[in-house]
Formats: structure tokens, sequence, C-alpha cells
């Protein structure tokens, strides 16, 4: 048994072990000198999500495969446990504790929906637990045990709506916002209106509008989009559509023949993966904010691509920005596990703060006091052959706001 | 038939009494040192709680399916109502210690400006009104689609699919953010019942035995109504449902009274489950759940109720093991292992051991 | 003075020649620069009428347009300027943004309003269109002046309405009015209330013009919700009638369904690979359709014999073995193609919008659809009553003893009955690959909409099937206005649960011996 163990299966062999929990509760001993650093890997592999989190797991599995290329990490293998959380939020949580209290890991990369995050929260919270979170969000949180990679809604939603309204943009002085039917569209489309209304456009210039997830038919919307485009005043889309209900949609806007000159649209979820599976030919013009493209040049970029290419085994996957931040959030933890010397919670999390790192997207991205990185914020425009062109950024990165001004109620926040 | 002498003193009580026995391990070896090797963690205790209640649900898809015949594709529904219920209480309870410390609004609703409790919140900031709901909201709906139903003779397939459509619906309501229910997010982040904070030992020992109180009590309930005469009648009604209306009985009744006892008892597992694992949401309602929670069913041996207990266990362990064990494959492995019982095990797991009987 | 001349040489079908030569090549080499710069030297171009200009500016449109670290801009192998040959190493893409994008339409418009080819008229009467201005006037006048083509007349009249209205002068902005507001387009619309801010003394004729084509246009809108409600009735059709064949007719309960559909747009992705490169690429989708129908039947048949015969009897167990089979056949196609979606592009044909008689604009795509699941229909049909596998399928549905006796190898009906409805599936697939996710999910969102259209239409009948579909889509595009997606969802599930509870089979109920099962 034990042989088994530690040839074949090593990888999740304190899993294994689980299933025999009861019989057998001390198959993995304390981690000894030279036992591996072990990364847990929280993504959905099955069901809705898997769309997306799939790639961020080989971006982890990438990352680990580099990092031991290199000698490991404070002289330690590093072991990668991969579970399946199936775009089931409870077992997102089950997940999140078996990876802690089985499997004993020493950091987590994972999560993409918001909800996911909530639902393992209290769990990392609990035992103190270190989660590295990848993706773009609606801000409102921050965790001493989550350290939070993607943007923040300054970092992405507001600078977007911005471009919109520039000459640049279009001059877009009506607005309709599009999202699914979650929180981070619910809170980004609020934040917006706020930030909208404050640049003196009325109420009645804003339409809002959600889908169920994975909504198809998009023939009304659309259909009342154009309408609402034909009042007078220049218009744009902002949209939340989250993944799956990316492809109908544009393929709608496509043939009712919106094209971007006339309505701009601008996409927060949507990336060069989601665009990998619509003929974009249509969509020229069309807008998406990011804090990373994949055409973006320069080196950390360029060795990114290069080695994830090779990684997979396809030299015509693409990169995209969540596993953009998944990788600095790697890079950065084992900067910080090699600062604190150790990969207890407590100081690594002290060494996070202040870590730099040369990231892809061309800026040195620094880790902040509030847990979120600061990020440069880039409007891409899509091009015929799926990658973005690059039409607006900041001037260097700017710093997290994940508790937004424009919300009224975080005065009253409790800290 | 098996399932006829359910509760006879033989093999099946002796069996019964050994799963429970075995059930009552986890939370006393959670209870010693943490050095002690015989010690499981919190995640073994949290894990076979969530297992408990699935069991629950099992049974009550068993009282159903297995006894008068109604097979019921959404009982996934009445489980995530009363694990609203439960999480509306919990949500409640948090009062000022939400991220925006309101002293009544749920963070959810604060920054969804909301500036007042919905009036269908009122009362469940108490506990005896929270469980009562639990029970009575998932029994009225019940009621409600059940009287229409069977009224109106809709058996079978038929009545399977009306009930997917019924969860279906529900989902897709519960996903809207306008209904004041959390949307996508549902409720998570608890912080106590009761006054005891849940991401305490004792508490996690508390929900568990508190469900596995639960879980004998369905199912001795359980047992009594399928072995009393009306258990008979409910078994009559599922072989030649025509011949017992025409011997005068009123099936409608019948089958509407076992429907909502079944739908409550989904509702009282929904409502432990929601403590244990620490969050709700409408994916609950997704109808592929209901479907999961029939197959454990099926798996164990319908018309049994033991082996829906069977059921629920094994293939809920075989998926939290799998699911870490082989995140690619499991799915593969879990489908296949549907499709060889359906068609060499027609009477389940239950079925290897009695066959001799039949 | 100037504007005369232009015109003058307009009618005379010479393009003038404005700009000197070092003012065209100084203002030609700043389409090289930033986003700005570009947008002024189009507009500026595009105002000269210089014929010159033309390739330039199609070229920058289309992204040929290249740029020398010096400044230079070649097309291709040659100077764009003088077309002199040029070393193209080292030159990098000249790109554009949505502004200059805007801009090359007006510029382009104002150049090729003058092209020999309708289309290129049409559009650039559109594209001048977007420029507001009353300089347009002149070329305007003298374009209609010499259009003979209904559709394009249309478009200039709007044209130069918008360019009137934008005028200093009070007579021809009402001319313009008047002219926009006969046009009836909704662009007209849109032109009209722009204006209004700045016309107040204006306002009410511009009212007026407004109301009279919101008359027109509430019957073009009930015309497009009736399509909408259309097609999405058509995918349900799509996507219901094999199960109205699998469940309808043998009684089966296939989980699985939706995952045959899914396999049959893998099927379409895979034959669209397979056909890349090859003269026979725009016929991909066309081709896909019998491969997919083939594909998911002979899987459907393997189905059938190997697992569904055992099972015969026992719907309830089929219904959760042929779950398994989806998870299985779900996670098999990920596992193969990888959980991302796979890009299935739409013929031409099947792209953009057609008018309708009536001003009615449609969608090519969906109209596709509907014409497909029809003829999908028509074909089931067909093969159920004039076939022998129909007829032997029919005397099996009626009574499987006696038609045994009659020599029918029931097994094998069965089996192909089962293979038929599966193939259906896969060919519904194909036309879902026009408007969804390619990806393993695709089949999930489709199950529970499918059995419904099925039971309400009633078991067993097609035409159920067709009204149902039909009457579920749009009833549910008329009430998603009013009450949003999901709760117009919602509702069209609730009615069709009250429905059923009335109609229990349905509402084409079979008679005789088979309904009573």
């Amino acid at each position: 048994m034990t042989d088994i163990l530690n040839h074949r299966l090593t990888r999740r062999a304190a899993l294994l072990g689980m299933g025999a929990a009861l019989a057998t509760p001390a198959i993995h001993g304390a981690s000894a000198q030279g036992a591996p650093i072990k990364v847990g890997v929280l993504h959905s592999l099955s069901g809705t999500m898997a769309i997306s989190e799939t790639a961020l797991r080989d971006t982890v599995l990438m990352m680990v495969e580099g990092i031991n290329s290199r000698g490991g990490l404070l002289g330690r293998r590093v072991e990668a446990v991969v579970v399946d959380p199936a775009s089931n939020w409870p077992l997102f949580a089950e997940k999140a504790r078996e990876l802690l209290q089985v499997a004993k890991v020493d950091v987590t990369f994972g999560c993409w929906t918001s909800v996911s995050r909530k639902s393992v929260l209290p769990v990392f919270e609990e035992l103190n637990g270190l989660l590295f979170y990848p993706v773009q969000y609606e801000g409102e949180e921050q965790s001493r045990n989550v350290f939070y990679t993607g943007a923040a809604p300054n970092q992405q939603a507001i600078p977007a709506v911005e471009y919109l309204m520039s000459k640049d943009g279009g001059e877009a002085r009506r607005i309709a916002l599009l999202g699914t039917d979650y929180v981070y569209p619910r809170t980004t489309n609020r934040i917006l209106r706020a930030f909208l209304n404050s640049k003196g456009i009325a109420d009645a210039d804003i339409m809002e509008e959600y889908t169920p997830f994975g909504h198809s038919d998009w023939q009304g919307i659309v259909a009342r989009v154009k309408r609402f485009a034909g009042e007078g005043k220049r218009t744009a889309i902002v949209s939340t559509i989250n993944g799956d209900a990316n492809v109908p949609f544009y393929r709608e806007l496509g043939n009712q023949g919106i094209k971007a000159e006339d309505i701009p649209s601008v996409a927060f979820s949507v990336g060069e993966e989601e665009l990998a599976g619509i003929d974009t030919k249509p969509l020229v013009g069309h807008l998406a904010a990011w804090n990373y493209f994949m055409s973006v040049n320069s080196p950390a970029n360029t060795e990114f691509k290069a080695q994830w290419q090779a990684f997979i085994k396809n030299p015509r996957r693409v990169t995209n920005d969540p596993m953009e931040a998944t990788l600095v959030g790697f890079k950065m933890w084992a900067q910080a596990v090699a600062k604190a010397g150790t990969t207890a919670v407590d100081p690594v999390r002290e060494a996070m703060y202040g870590q730099k790192v040369d990231a892809p997207c061309g800026y040195t991205l620094e880790m902040h006091r509030n847990h979120h990185l600061s990020k440069p914020v880039m409007i891409g425009e899509v091009m015929e052959n799926g990658q973005f062109n690059i039409v607006w950024k900041t001037q260097g990165p700017i710093i997290a706001e994940n508790w937004s001004p424009f919300i009224p109620e975080n005065a009253n926040r409790r800290r | 038939m098996p399932g006829i002498s359910a509760f006879r003193f033989n093999l099946r009580v002796a069996l019964i009494a050994l799963i429970f026995v075995l059930l009552l391990l986890p939370p006393l070896l959670n209870a010693l040192p943490a050095s002690h090797p015989l010690r499981v963690s919190d995640f073994v205790v949290a894990v076979t709680g969530k297992w408990i209640c699935y069991a629950i649900l099992a049974l009550s898809i068993d009282l159903a399916w297995g006894y008068a015949g109604i097979l019921s594709l959404g009982h996934g529904a009445f489980f995530a109502l009363g694990g609203y219920a439960m999480g509306m209480h919990l949500m409640r309870n948090i009062g000022n210690r939400g991220v925006y410390g309101h002293p009544v609004l749920p963070d959810f609703m604060v920054f969804l400006g909301y500036k007042e409790l919905p009036w269908y919140w009122l009362g469940f900031e108490y506990f005896p009104f929270a469980m009562l709901m639990a029970l009575l909201v998932p029994g009225a709906l019940a009621g409600l689609v059940g009287w229409l139903a069977f009224r109106s003779r809709i058996t079978g397939v038929y009545l399977s699919i009306i009930t997917q459509a019924m969860t279906y619906a529900l989902m897709l309501a519960f996903f809207r953010n306008d209904m004041g229910f959390g949307g996508n997010n549902g409720f998570t982040d608890f912080k106590d019942l009761l006054g005891v904070p849940l991401n305490t030992p004792s508490a996690r020992a508390g929900l568990y035995l508190a469900a596995l109180g639960a879980l004998l009590i369905t199912l001795l309930i359980s047992a009594y109504t399928v072995q009393s005469k009306f258990g008979r009648l409910l078994i009559a009604i599922r072989d030649a449902e025509s011949r017992v209306r025409f011997l005068g009985y009123d099936v409608t009744a019948f089958k509407l009274f076992v429907f909502v006892l079944s739908a409550m008892m989904a509702g009282l597992a929904g409502a432990l489950y929601v403590p244990i694992v620490g969050i709700i949401n409408p994916g609950e309602f997704s109808p592929g759940n209901s479907i999961e929670a029939v197959v454990w069913v099926a798996f164990g041996g319908r018309g049994t109720l033991i082996g829906a207990i069977l059921g629920a266990f094994s293939v809920n362990a075989l998926k939290t093991w799998l699911t870490s064990f082989a995140p690619d494959l499991w799915l593969l492995v879990l489908g296949g292992l549907f499709i060889i019982v359906t068609l060499f095990l027609p009477r389940g797991l239950i079925g290897l051991g009695w066959r001799r009987r039949s | 003075m100037k504007n005369l001349i232009l015109t003058l040489l307009l009618v005379l079908g010479l393009a003038p020649m404005c700009l000197a030569q070092d003012d065209f090549s100084g203002t030609a080499l700043r389409l090289g620069g930033g986003f700005g710069e570009q947008a002024e030297a189009v507009e500026k171009l595009g105002l000269s009428g210089d014929p010159r200009a033309l390739p330039l500016l199609q070229a920058l449109a289309d992204g040929k347009l290249t740029r020398m670290a010096d400044g230079a801009l070649l097309i291709g192998e040659a100077d764009a300027l003088t077309g002199a040959p040029a070393n193209a190493a080292g030159a990098s893409a000249v790109r554009i943004n949505n502004r200059v994008r805007a801009a090359l339409r007006i510029a382009l418009g104002r150049l090729q309003i003058v092209s020999p080819d309708p289309a290129e008229r049409l559009r650039a009467a559109d594209g001048i269109l977007r420029s507001r201005s009353a300089q347009d006037l002149p070329l305007l006048d003298a374009a209609l002046a010499r259009e003979t083509v209904p559709r394009i007349r249309e478009r200039l009249v709007l044209a130069q309405g918008a360019a009137r209205l934008a005028s200093d002068d009070e007579a021809l902005k009402r001319a313009g009015i008047e002219s926009l507001g006969a046009s009836g387009f909704e662009a007209a619309r849109t032109v009209l209330l722009e204006a209004r801010a700045g016309n107040a003394a204006l306002a009410e004729a511009i009212d007026a013009a407004v109301a009279r084509i919101d008359r027109q246009l509430a019957f073009r809108r009930a015309g497009e919700l009736l399509f909408q409600g259309l097609s999405l009735g058509s995918v349900l059709l799509l996507a219901a009638l094999g199960l109205a064949v699998t469940f309808g007719v043998m009684g089966v309960i296939n989980m699985a369904h939706g995952e045959f559909v899914m396999l049959g747009a893998y099927t379409t992705f895979l034959v669209q690979e397979a056909l890349r490169g090859t003269p026979l690429a725009p016929w991909a989708l066309p081709l896909a359709v019998p491969t997919a129908f083939l594909v998911t039947a002979l899987l459907g048949a393997a189905m059938e014999r190997g697992l569904i015969r055992h099972l015969y009897g026992r719907p309830l167990e089929t219904l959760l073995m042929t779950f398994g089979v989806g998870m299985v056949l779900q996670q098999a196609v990920r596992l193969i193609f990888g959980a991302q979606n796979r890009e299935v592009s739409s013929p031409a044909w099947m792209q953009g919008t057609l008018m309708l008689p009536g001003e009615i604009s449609v969608t090519q795509n969906r109209l596709w659809i509907i014409v497909f699941g029809i003829a999908v229909l028509l074909l089931v049909m067909a093969a159920i009553r004039f076939t022998r596998f129909g007829l032997d399928m029919r005397a099996v549905v009626q009574n499987r003893r006696i038609a045994a006796t009659m020599g029918i190898r029931t097994g094998r009906v069965d089996a192909l009955t089962f293979a038929f409805g599966s193939g259906i599936a896969g060919m519904a697939g194909v036309a879902l690959s026009q408007i969804d996710n390619v990806s393993p999910n695709l089949g999930t969102g489709y199950i529970v909409d499918s059995f419904m259209v099925v039971v309400f239409g009633g078991v067993g009948s097609l035409a159920g099937t067709l009204i149902g579909a039909l009457t579920l889509g749009v009833v549910n595009k008329l009430l998603e206005p009013y009450a949003g997606v999901v709760l117009a969802k919602v509702a069209v599930l609730v009615g069709i649960m009250l429905f059923i509870q009335r109609r229990p089979k349905g509402l084409f109920a079979l008679k005789g011996r088979a309904a009573d099962q």
C-alpha cells in the first residue's frame, strides 16, 4: 500500500488516504524535511464553469512544473493537489476543507465565480488557509486569507466606461448595461450607474437588463438595445455577460448588424479564450477591458506565451487575463515563501505585502496591504484573428479600490 | 416484494443498527486529541454530516417512489426550499456583524439597495418559525402540485416531467437577484445558530448529531407509515392504481398525503444541510441534482428504505473520493456505474443481499 | 463656388482633384499616425474627393495598410502613395480604432458614391448618412439626380434629409424633416431625435415626423416580435423533434437526448475542420446535416441494442440509465475536445439581416433555422407516413405482438426508430451550432424545454410538437418585454404545468389503444 502511494500516486496520496480515512488516518505524517510543498488547485473541471476554469488549472500545473525544473522551493519539491469542485458551490466549500484539513496544502489557487469564492471564504478564514483568487470581481471584500490578483471595479469597469465617453471611444452619452444576473454584474452596474450619474448621465439614459446563466436567445434584448440606441444620443453597451452566454450574444449582435462604430460594446468577461469559440469577423472593433492581453508586447509575455504553448502542447492555444493573474499570484507566493523561509501562512502573508513581479502585462505589479494588486488597465478592440488590439491603456498600474467610493454603504462598513 | 416487511426484526434491523453505530463514530473520533492516531479531521465530520442529510432526502424519495410509485424529479426543490428557510434564519442571525454593519438587512440586500426587509423575510429571526417554514413551505408546494397532478391522474413519467419543470422554474426564479434571496450567491458566511458559533467543533458535532437524530426519526416515521395498513395500500396504488380506485379508496388523498410527508422530510433534510455545508444557493434547484438523488435510491435499492440510505452514502462517498482522486474521470465512472446498476442490479445494492428471497 | 464645381464634376462622372500633390501626400502620411491624427486625415481625404485616396482608405479599413519605421506607408509590396515597388520587410500593420473606423465609413461613402457598383453605392449612401453634415448636400443632390436603383435612392433621401437638417437654412431643415418623416426608417427617427435638442424652434415638426414614423414602426415591430417567437419556437421544435420520436412513439425517456444534440454540433465542427481548405469548405454546413444524422443515428442504434433494449417496460429505469449515459457522453466529449468552446463559423448566406416585405428585418441565420426546422419536421412526417420503415414502426407501436406475428422484426424496428430519433437530435445540433456555444454543456440547456414541448403538444403527435413548440416560442417572446427574460420563461413553465392539469395528454391527445399505455 505505502509503496503504491509513494510511487504512482504521490500527488494525491493524502486524498487517496482520505478514502480510507477512518482506517488509516495517519497516512500523511508531519511534513518532514524535504517533504513536498503542496499547492491546492480548486478549479471546476466539469459542469458549466469548466469552460473557463480548466485553463487556470493547467496554468498552475505549468507553474509547478516550472518551479520544480528550477530546483523547487526552499529546496523542496512543489506538488499540485488537483480536485474537481464540479461547478457546484457547496462542493467548493467541501473541497476547500478537504484541501486544508486532509491534503494539508500550503496554499490554494482557485475559484472563478464570486459565489464559489464566497462559499470557500469562511473555510479559509476558519482554518487560516491561503487562497489566491485570479479573476476580476465586484470588490466589496477583503479577507486576510485571500490575495486577489484580478481587478477590482476601479481597475477595469470605470476606466472602460470613461473610455467609451471619450472622443476616441465614441463619446457615448447613453449606456446599456447588460449582464448575467449575479452579484458581479449587479454590483459593477451599481457602481457604474453612480459613476455615470456623477458624470451627468441621467438614469433615463441608462438601460439595465439581466439574463440567466447560459442565456442563448438574445434576439429580443439586442433588438431592444438597438431601439434604445435610436433615441438620438450616442450609445454604447457595457457587457458583464458571463462566459457561456457570450457566444450567442455576439452572434446576435453581428447578425443584427450592430457594428462597433455604431454601438460599441465593452465587455469585462470576454477574453481570448472566449473569442476562440466565435467567428470574430463581425465583431471587429468591439471592446474588452482587462489588465492583460495576449497581444501585449513585453519580454515577460513572450516567455509566458512560449511556456504555455509548450506546456499545453498546442501552438495555437491562447493566454488570457485570469491566467496571467494566476501566474502573477503564483510567482509572488513563491517569492514570499522564499523571503519568509517557510510556507506557514502568517509569515507568508506578511512577506506577500510589497512583493513585486515583472508581469506579462508589461509592468511591475505590486501586492498591497489591501490584498489587491496594483494593475494597469487596458482597452482592446477585437481583431479579425481573435486577438485584441490595445487602443488605450493607463500610464501605469493603478491601486485597487476594493471598497468602491461609489457605493455609499461602504461608509458604514465594519473595519 | 422486499418492501412489505420493512421493519421486521431481522437482518435488516441489525444492518440499520450497525449503520447508526458507525455513524456515531466520526464525531466521537473527532473529539480525540489532535495527536491521537484514530482522530479524524473536521472534514470527515462535515462531509459525513452532509451525507446524512442526503440520506434523509433519499429516504423521502424512496417513500414516495418506492412505495407509492410517485417518481418526483423535483425533490431537490423541496430540499432547497427547506434549506432556504434555514438559510434565511441564519442570515437574520448575523445581525449587525455583516460587512456593512446594517442591523437588520443582510449584506446582499444592502448593496442591492434594499431599504427594508421584504415581507416574506419577517419572522425568520425566530428559530422555531424558520424550522416550521422549512417543513411547511415544501409541504405546501407539494400539496399544491400534488393536488393538481393527482386529481387529473397524472402519473408515471408525466409526473416526473412536471416536477422537473417545477424545480427548473424555481431555479430560474431564485437565480434572479430581484427575488430577494441573494440570487446566484444565495446565502453564505453564516455566523451562529441558537447562539453557538458555527465554526466550532462543538457546533459541528451538535449539527451532526441533530442530522443523525433526524435520520433516525424520519426512518422510523417512514417505516411506520409503510408498515401500516396505509403502507400496504400505497404499494397497491403503486402496482395497480386503477384497481385500488375501483375498490373505493380515495387514491388521490393517499398519494397526496405521502407526497406531502415526503416533501416535508426533504425540507427537513435541506434545513439541516445548510448549516453543515455553510451555503445555500439556487444551484440546489437544478434538475440534475434531483435526478442524482433519485439515482442514489435506485442504486441502493428502492422500496426498502434502508436501500435509500445505503445508496445515498455509497454514491456520495464515491463522488467525494473520485472528485479528488480522479478529477477528470469521475463523471465517466459515476455515469458508468448508473448504467451498470440499472441494467444488472434492478433491486440495487440491497438486491445483492436479498436476491434469494425473490 | 467650390461646391458647385464639385457638383458639376460629379454630374459629369468625373472625380475632382482637389488636393495638390504635396498636400495629398502630407495628409496621406498622417494615416500612419495616432488615432486622432488618423481620423482627421481620413476626413480630409474623404472631403477632397481625390480618387487617389480611395485605395489608401480602403486598405486602411481592411487592415492591409502597413507602415515602415520611417513613416512610409505600404500596401503589400508597393508604396501606398506612389505605387512604386518597395521592400515590405519590417513593416507593421497600421491599426485603427472605432473613431477612425467611423470616419472611414463617411470618407469612403463620399468617395464611393460615384461607384458603378450598386452595392458599393448603397454602402456609400449609408456611410454619408453617418456624417450628418450639410457639406454633403451638393454631393447627395448630385447622386440623387443620377441614381435609378430605388433601394439606393431611399437611403440617399435619408442621408439627404439628415444633411438638410444639419444645414443653417430653416426651409431646408423643414424639407429634411418632411422627407425623413415620410421615409419611415428607424434610422430617420434617430436622426430626427438627435436634431431635436439643437432645434427648439422645430421641435413640433420633429415630433410630428417622429410620430409618423412610429406609426409605421408599430407594425414592423410586431412583425419582428412574431419572427423572434417563431425563431425560438423553431429552435424548440428542432430540439424536441427527436424526443417526439423516441419518447412520443417509443415511450423511451432519453435523458441523454441533449447530449445527442451536442454530438451533432460537434460533428458539424469536425466536418468543418475536415473540409477546411478544400473546395467543399463553403458547403460544410449542409454536408454536416447528413453526417450528423448518421453519426448520432449509429450511436443511437448502438445504445438501443446495447442498453435500452434491456429496460423496455421500465420507463423510469430507462430515465436513470440514460442520465448516466448523458454524464458519460458529456465528460467524454470534454476530455476529447477540451472544455473550451469550439468555433463553428456561419457561411456567408447565413450572416446578416434580410429585409422582408414591409421592411421587417430578420436575421438570416434564424430564418434558415426556421426553414430547416420545418423541413426536418416534414421529413419526419414523410418518413413515418410513406416509407416501409414508417409503416413497420406504426405497426409495432399499435400492437407489438400482432406486428411480430405479421413477420415484422420488432427488435430491428425498435433499433431503427431509436436511431431515427437520435439522428434527428443530431441534425438539431447542426442548427444549434449556428446560434449557441459548441461546448460539452450544449445539450443540458435544452433538455427540460424539449420534454415540456413534447408533453405540451401531446405525446406521440408530431403536429402537436410543432404547434406546441411554436406556441411556446411566441408566448415566451411576447411576455419577455414586460416580464423580463427569466420571468417570461418561468411564466411559460408554470403555464404548461397548469395546462397539463387540464389536459393531461397534451394539446393533441392520441386516441385509441396507444393512448392508454
